[in-house]
């Protein structure tokens, strides 16, 4: 950094400090690998939302790891959890990141029917998704686990809760962006707003990998 | 990682929004099977106990879980070094340092406070 002529110029790894890209024209600054387009920067954007997203899950996370054996002599989740509907829950979500794909190959060939298909699919996988965790949710407060029980049981709703509701609002997203391709069509403004949506929607899948194995299966290892 | 850089280069000139956003066929269909696999056997080792050790268990699983993470971000989020210029993987690079830091800090110092501050009679009593 100290060897550079202009360190404030030096935007990009690689690329010569003393060219003053910037004042001559932007567009050419974010096209000069020939992999950029001014579009571009809103998918970097969203990049940098997920992973301010993914630091708020960190948290939750660490949240558990802390408090997560703090029953309070309530039960432990050895008691409550039932994993083969953990298992069909994360089979939910799992399919739901695929057929999200097939919509993303489809739209790519331009195939404005079956891009809907394929979101409408994801949209039931993703809704079958939050039935079964409500319906977890509700076994669970029934039986009086609730989020007031325990550190472990407010810890386990609030990480749990915070996932379901992501998914929840990727899915009203989802119909948006239906009605929106619906009325318009394919249009590089729902293309790209598509994509970032896949982006939210794969990284929330990502997410749940934590949530199954550090919540559920280690749960109910200890 | 080379399937999705690959896929990444397929797709210069065809004026698409973003850098490197998008899978083929193949990879999504790689990533899914692999994913399938990683969930599975974590499942079926904690079900059925398969080890007969927790402790093992459990660092099996976390490995397994990490694996499927770097597959979801290959081939589901086609995360490569070369997209956005290289900014996409060095905002993920930070948020994981981020990340691990807030989580072993965490565990690190509550556990330390757990155990230098609650007096052992009060366990025993």
């Amino acid at each position: 950094m100290a060897t550079h002529a202009s360190p404030a110029m030096n935007f990009e790894p690689g690329r010569s400090p003393s060219v003053a890209i910037p004042q001559v024209d932007p567009t050419a600054f974010y096209d000069a690998k020939g992999e950029h387009h001014p579009e571009g920067s809103t998918m970097l954007g969203f990049w940098l939302y997920l992973m301010s997203d993914c630091l708020i899950f960190a948290a939750l996370f660490a949240t558990y790891a802390v408090v997560g054996r703090n029953y309070a002599a309530g039960p432990s989740p050895k008691d409550l959890f039932d994993l083969p509907l953990v298992a069909l829950n994360t089979s939910m979500l799992l399919f739901s990141s695929i057929t999200y794909g097939f919509a993303m190959l489809e739209m790519e060939k331009g195939d404005l029917s079956r891009v809907q298909i394929w979101l409408a699919v994801t949209g039931l996988f993703g809704l079958a998704f939050v039935g079964l965790e409500l319906y977890e949710f509700h076994h669970l407060i029934h039986e009086g686990a609730t989020p007031q029980r325990s550190a472990f049981l407010s810890a386990f709703f609030t990480l749990v809760g915070t996932h379901g509701l992501h998914v929840s609002l990727g899915i009203v997203w989802l119909v948006t962006l239906m009605a929106q391709v619906h009325k318009r069509g394919l249009v590089p403004e729902n293309k790209r707003r598509l994509l970032c949506l896949s982006m939210f929607w794969h990284f929330l899948d990502v997410i749940w990998i934590g949530v199954f194995t550090f919540v559920y299966l280690m749960g109910v290892l200890q | 990682m080379s399937a999705a850089s690959k896929a990444g280069h397929d797709d210069h000139g065809h004026g698409h929004a973003d850098g490197a956003s998008h899978g083929t066929f193949k990879d999504y269909m790689t990533g899914f099977v692999l994913s399938v696999i990683l969930t599975a056997i974590p499942f079926i080792l904690v079900m059925g106990n398969v080890i007969g050790n927790d402790r093992i268990t459990g660092i099996v699983i976390m490995v397994f879980a990490v694996a499927q993470i770097v597959v979801h971000m290959i081939y589901f989020l086609h995360m490569n070094t070369k997209s956005e210029g290289g900014w996409t993987i060095l905002a993920l690079i930070f948020t994981l340092t981020l990340v691990i830091i807030t989580l072993a800090g965490s565990l690190w110092v509550m556990y330390h406070l757990n155990t230098n501050m609650m007096p052992q009679h009060m366990h025993m009593g």
